[in-house]
């Protein structure tokens, strides 16, 4: 298959610690075959569109558990939008109330996965998202 | 056995009869369990489990006096109260007081904080546990651009003197103690505490609680630091030589396994990681030339209470023996309050669902009980909704009754250990402290525990033990009910607390009026003495008080201290 890998930045936005969930997450994403580059924790939303932009990522997911959400991701999907990243899928998870899910999907933030979430499920919507755009990224 | 009798020759031949008495008694409980396994290989098992624990330890279907053979109760129990203490750190335990009901809250500004503590103590919580917010936790004011919408979110945001003032309003500092969850700049918000409580008329010598300061396993773990191990240490240690002459009833460390147990490990590496760390500090305080038993009795400890419920009630045990055999055998503490291992314990935060969450209370339920049953000083449990936000005062309220309901219905407390002599818990409790001297020797050979969290050895191990349990709930070896069996397709939504923007704003507003009426010079003047006393390696305790006395805001005394310390940078590996 000649299809370009799914590259995926996972990034821990602001001052929050916990940083558990976003390394299964990676882990399981690279597991799945995808490109994983993982920034560390206590990153500004400038320095992940950065870093986004300088590795070139399909994919840009947040672990927010700081209640923090609201300010963070907009503040991405805004600065990504400014560098010129508009088919960039900004997704993620944490403890995020479903009624702010809503808000910041009508933002343009993608799918958020809270506590209990299958790993298999992030890594199926990821992949989706791809065929759904006719996008041809591979995981193989 | 029996009483020496006069003849010599009697009391010989009386030896070997009881010798061979219990020969006896060993070789047909042997034959009894050869028997029972045969036909019990012949009985179908449930496949729906390897009857091991949630850290992976395999649990074999019954225990025996075979498996305590070599059972000692004088060297491996003795009494509560004594030497090495595996029955409990106090005589009598619960008999002349329960453990401290201790929730930790803090939400927002120090104002609304105030008024949970209020409505917590007006409940019979017994001592207050402060929960801050992430500025907070990493020593920025309320007011840095980096704060922006995590201000007031997962705790209260401190920024300075007069935000300790607020949130300590009304309660007297000298009666009620207080725990603090701090770490990297645990030093300011003691130094915030003790001026408030100055400020109240009650002196250092009377204020009473906890600081956790416990840095190395930030570094492993929960990750809220601000300067490199080695001065991080220095501090701490600093903290302790001042602490032993003017603070002595604070405890001025409580060392954590809750975050490195959080963040994936298994019950024995939290025990052994967080041993190990307790170890460094002693073993810091030595170096600066301290007498062990000056600061030992100190130092506390804080498990987390995960859902196997034996082996947590074992890990309780073991820690207990362990911490005593080092700290009089290695480090040569004469003091049996050096040797005596005291705990605060929380349930697993890590274990509540947000599927169904009312389950959740059930799991507290059971995870406070084994904190009981393992001899815990004092005890969180937490809310149901905790998943899913901080929690409203009902789902607190529950946590609460929760403790009291074991406390004053069950009947627990009423006797000491009551699981000792148990052949199942006393094995499971020789086991964790055997697992847990094969990791210390593991940690030694990388050179120490700063070592191995500079070459990012904990952090590795722990990550891969988080995605090994995310596998096993995945593939269905693990089961979580309300997640991955037994699933409700209309699940019952819960009113949860929500934490608006308002918080970062009237922080800014109270931080701009701070720095607007203080006497700037002093401020000034007392920075630059704490900054002299960092780059002369003189003890920073004395200048840190003068600069919060003056008002010097945390992001300020932070800044002060990275100038001539430096900064962390996390090896980052998944």
């Amino acid at each position: 298959m000649n299809d370009k890998k799914i590259r995926v930045l996972v990034a821990k936005p602001g001052l929050d610690g916990h940083d558990r969930g976003a390394k299964v997450i990676a882990a399981a994403l690279r597991d799945a075959g995808m490109e994983v580059i993982y920034t560390g924790l206590h990153q500004t939303p400038e320095k992940i569109a950065a870093t986004a932009l300088q590795e070139d990522v399909d994919v840009v997911a947040l672990s927010v558990l700081s209640g923090a959400h609201m300010t963070l991701f907009p503040r991405v999907v805004d600065l990504l939008q400014e560098s010129g990243m508009t088919d960039v899928l900004v997704t993620g998870g944490g403890i995020i109330p479903a009624e702010d899910a809503e808000t910041l999907q009508a933002k343009g933030v993608g799918r958020l996965f809270g506590p209990g979430t299958a790993t298999t499920d992030a890594v199926e919507y990821i992949r989706a998202w791809f065929t759904d755009r006719g996008v041809g990224r591979s995981t193989e | 056995m029996r009483q020496v009798l006069d003849d010599p020759m009697d009391a010989g031949a009386e030896l070997k009869a009881e010798l061979e008495r219990r020969r006896r008694a060993l070789a047909e409980v042997e034959e009894a369990l050869r028997q029972w396994e045969a036909s019990a290989a012949d009985t179908p098992q449930r496949e729906d489990s390897d009857f091991s624990t949630v850290s992976g330890r395999e649990i074999r279907p019954v225990y025996t006096p075979l498996d305590r053979q070599a059972f000692d109760y004088t060297r491996d129990l003795g009494m509560p109260g004594e030497y090495p203490f595996t029955r409990g750190p106090y005589a009598t335990m619960y008999r002349t007081r329960l453990w401290t009901k201790r929730l930790f809250s803090g939400f927002a500004t120090a104002e609304e904080t105030n008024e949970r503590y209020k409505f917590l103590l007006a409940r019979g919580q017994t001592g207050l546990s402060v929960a801050f917010d992430f500025p907070t936790l990493m020593g920025y004011d309320s007011d840095d651009p980096l704060c922006e919408g995590e201000v007031g979110k997962c705790g209260v945001a401190i920024s300075s003197l007069a935000d300790m003032e607020t949130l300590f309003d009304g309660i007297p500092l000298d009666k009620v103690s207080v725990s603090m969850t701090i770490n990297g700049p645990a030093i300011m918000l003691y130094c915030f505490l003790l001026v408030a409580a100055e400020k109240q008329g009650v002196g250092s010598d009377q204020v009473r609680g906890t600081i956790q300061n416990d840095i190395l396993k930030e570094y492993m773990a929960q990750h809220a630091w601000i300067f490199p191990p080695r001065p991080a240490l220095k501090v701490i240690t600093d903290i302790f030589e001042w602490s032993s002459s003017h603070a002595p009833l604070f405890n001025t460390i409580s060392i954590s396994g809750y975050h490195i147990r959080e963040a994936g490990a298994t019950a024995v590496q939290e025990l052994a990681y967080t041993l190990k760390n307790g170890f460094t500090y002693v073993e810091e305080g030595i170096r600066r030339g301290l007498d062990v038993d000056e600061f030992a009795p100190r130092l506390s400890f804080f498990w987390d209470v995960h859902n196997d419920f034996f082996e947590e009630v074992a890990k309780f045990r073991a820690g207990r023996r362990i911490w005593a055999r080092h700290m009089k055998e290695i480090y040569g503490a004469q003091r049996p309050e050096s040797w005596r291992l005291r705990t605060h314990a929380q349930t697993a935060g890590v274990t509540l669902t947000a599927q169904q969450p009312h389950n959740n209370i059930v799991r507290v339920a059971y995870q406070a009980l084994a904190a009981v049953l393992g001899g815990t000083q004092s005890l969180h449990t937490n809310a149901m909704d905790e998943t899913l936000a901080l929690p409203t005062e009902a789902a607190v309220r529950i946590a609460l009754r929760t403790q009291q309901i074991l406390a004053f219905e069950t009947g627990i407390p009423n006797t000491i250990d009551p699981l000792a002599g148990s052949y199942f818990v006393e094995t499971l409790t020789d086991e964790m402290e055997r697992d847990a001297e094969a990791i210390f020797s593991e940690i030694d050979e990388l050179g120490g525990v700063v070592e191995g969290i500079e070459n990012g050895y904990f952090q590795a191990r722990i990550a891969s033990a988080a995605s090994r349990f995310q596998k096993e709930v995945e593939t269905g070896r693990q089961t979580i009910v309300g997640v991955n069996e037994f699933l409700e397709d209309d699940e019952a939504e819960i009113e949860i607390l929500r934490i608006d923007e308002s918080a970062g704003e009237s922080q800014r507003e109270r931080l701009a009026k701070l720095r607007d009426e203080r006497d700037q010079a002093a401020v000034d003047a007392s920075l630059e003495k704490l900054g002299a006393a960092a780059s002369n390696d003189q003890n920073l305790m004395p200048p840190m008080l003068d600069a919060v006395r003056a008002y010097a805001t945390l992001g300020e005394i932070r800044s002060t201290l990275v100038n001539v310390y430096g900064r962390f940078k996390e090896p980052v590996a998944f």
